[in-house]
């Protein structure tokens, strides 16, 4: 029964976050605590550290962002392609071809338009 | 389904968990570390760790009780919530990766975390889950060094999702299936025991030998730029961004952040041996020695590419993937239908 | 039996961080609840034995969709988590609102008559999905690629006309 499957596969997160825990746990226990507050400061190469920590704004990191979303459901809709795909002959093909040939214009364009440029 | 079923359930997944973790833990990163120090020192014409134990091999084992007495030190303005979540995330999702992968069948007992009826598709989406857990640590660090590693590292992260998944497709149609255990069988047997390995194409003639070492190919490189190794490490680079998004984590838990890395690392490796290069099947006999041979040496292979190869700059890192290993996985999964079709 | 307590568990585990998405005054822990919720949600297709889409809802809304919404904040606000403080003046109209909402859609539930779908659920599920896909549903597969590339077109513009 597929549900027993995921039984397992959430008693794997439940005990994996715990065993994950536990040396955090034996440092709790063993570690010293010292708490002064130059040790709290931010690193910044041994150098006092000014102004608050952002990132410009960047619109190039979202862009990634955006197209790795959409692309990625693209894959999505070709898993179960994939799987039955030799068992539905040709006109299967033919209709994932035209599935990617269209979002491979849409990275051509994202391409020609510079969106995937870094600088 | 009877409560007393369900509690035996329990009872063998808590069993299986902890196993696995202890194997990913000593395997992984004890063994992976020391094997990286061994191997970049013969690289570079010198002996890594040899004091500690016969040869050294102890030494990671000193490192990890050394880590274990290291104070905790939370950066001021810290988000606790965030910084003490993300060194969990990492590694707990590379062990949840590791639970469809298979090592093999001795004495007719299949070992495997479970074999998921969506196994690969279950693979790529716990590897996903692992960026969250570098943009949250890098983020609650409240340090712009490692927010800026985090982001950057982040978007190569996901850069690179999309060639490997694409290039998991190759295998997945030579097979017809996600499970990682049925693609493994459907490598058996051919030509001198290696025939019909999905590098070669599965018994698909000339076609098949080409789109067989293309996805092998892109496999490998998304592997590599995902696990964050040199050529594809800027993120980490110690000259660059000090250590990057996990700057600011002390002690135990960057231990955390490594071991979930190496556990990535070999998952990766495990995996590119068992959809391409034939599992626990050999020529001659089968068995899950072959396995293990195959897994270091694709291990042993990552880790030569990292001592031997500079580091690509991040714009052309992120051009190698957008412009050259994206377009050529779609091709590739069209050469693929071609082939078989 | 079980399956109740194992639904019971995922509910809570998708609504209560949800409503700690949705309250929340830190903007980076709202977004952060916001990935246990998805999970809960992943159970809960696990629960009607949708495999596939369980799967396809890990790796796109948890994966893509909740990094996708991390790197916004973290581009957009100049400081760190926790200086960011949501100001909300319109919480009891939209209380009552949602409140309204939730009533009209319960009571379209439950007088709705469901007919219960005859039949078992084939053995895989990512397979029936893909032979559904490529013959009775084609059209619609083919055109929500049309989608994706549109939205990826106008998302680019939109986000390119950034002075």
């Amino acid at each position: 029964m597929v549900l027993v499957d995921w039984l397992h596969v959430a008693v794997f997160a439940v005990v994996g976050t715990l065993m994950a825990a536990l040396p955090l746990a034996v440092v709790w226990l063993l570690a010293p605590r010292a708490p002064h507050p130059q040790k709290r400061l931010t690193y910044e190469s041994g150098v006092v550290p000014f102004g608050q920590a952002w990132a410009q704004f960047n619109v190039r990191y979202y862009l990634f962002a955006l197209a790795f979303v959409l692309f990625e459901v693209e894959v999505i809709y070709l898993f179960p392609w994939a799987v039955v795909f030799r068992r539905l002959g040709r006109f299967a093909f033919v209709e994932a071809a035209l599935f990617i040939v269209i979002l491979g214009l849409g990275l051509l364009y994202a391409w020609r338009t510079g969106a995937l440029e870094w600088t | 389904m009877p409560a007393v079923a369900w509690g035996l359930e329990i009872l063998r997944a808590t069993v299986a968990t902890v196993l696995l973790f202890t194997f990913l833990a000593v395997v992984a990163a004890m063994f992976g570390v020391l094997a990286e120090r061994k191997i970049s020192g013969w690289i570079q014409s010198r002996l890594g760790p040899k004091h500690v134990g016969p040869q050294g091999l102890l030494q990671t084992v000193a490192d990890t009780v050394k880590l274990l007495q290291k104070e905790h030190v939370t950066p001021v303005n810290a988000d606790p919530v965030a910084f003490n979540v993300a060194p969990l995330i990492v590694p707990v999702a590379a062990l949840l990766a590791w639970i469809v992968i298979p090592l093999g069948v001795p004495f007719g007992v299949l070992l495997i975390g479970r074999d998921l009826n969506i196994g690969l598709l279950f693979f790529v989406a716990m590897t996903s889950l692992i960026v969250i857990g570098v943009l949250l640590g890098g983020w609650a660090s409240n340090n712009k060094y490692s927010l800026l590693g985090a982001l950057r590292s982040a978007s190569q992260m996901i850069s690179y999702e999309i060639p490997l998944a694409l290039a998991l497709l190759t295998p997945i149609m030579l097979a017809g299936t996600l499970s990682t255990v049925e693609i493994v069988d459907a490598q058996r047997g051919g030509f001198l025991g290696v025939g019909r390995w999905f590098l070669f194409g599965g018994g698909h003639g000339l076609g098949g030998l080409v789109v067989g070492v293309l996805a092998f190919a892109i496999f490998v490189a998304a592997a590599t730029a995902e696990t964050f190794r040199t050529p594809f490490d800027l993120p980490e680079a110690e000259s660059e961004l000090v250590a990057g998004y996990f700057s600011e984590y002390t002690g135990m838990r960057f231990a955390l952040f490594q071991l979930g890395e190496y556990g990535e690392l070999f998952a990766m490796a495990a995996l590119s041996s068992l959809l391409f290069l034939g599992g626990w099947h050999g020529p001659g006999f089968t068995s899950t020695l072959w396995l293990f041979v195959k897994l270091f040496a694709m291990v042993f292979f990552l880790m030569w590419v990292r001592w031997t190869y500079p580091r690509l700059r991040l714009d052309q890192l992120l051009n190698f993937t957008w412009k050259g290993l994206l377009p050529l996985a779609l091709l590739n999964v069209l050469l693929t239908g071609w082939v078989l079709v | 039996m079980g399956e109740l307590v194992a639904f019971l568990v995922l509910a809570a585990l998708t609504l209560v961080p949800a409503v700690v998405v949705v309250t929340s005054r830190n903007l980076v822990r709202a977004a952060m609840a916001l990935i246990p919720s998805l999970l809960g949600v992943t159970g809960l297709f696990v629960l009607l034995q949708a495999e596939f889409v369980a799967g396809i809802q890990v790796l796109i809304y948890a994966g893509a969709i909740a990094v996708l919404i991390l790197f916004v904040i973290m581009l957009t606000e100049g400081g760190t988590g926790l200086a960011v403080r949501q100001v909300n003046t319109q919480r009891w109209p939209g209380l009552a609102a949602a409140a309204g909402f939730v009533a009209a859609l319960v009571a379209v539930l439950v007088r709705t008559p469901w007919p219960a779908g005859s039949g078992t659920l084939p053995a895989g599920t990512t397979a029936a999905v893909g032979e559904a896909f490529l013959t009775e549903f084609v059209l619609a597969f083919e055109v929500s690629s049309l989608v994706l590339l549109v939205s990826l077109v106008g998302a680019l513009v939109i986000a390119r006309r950034e002075p």
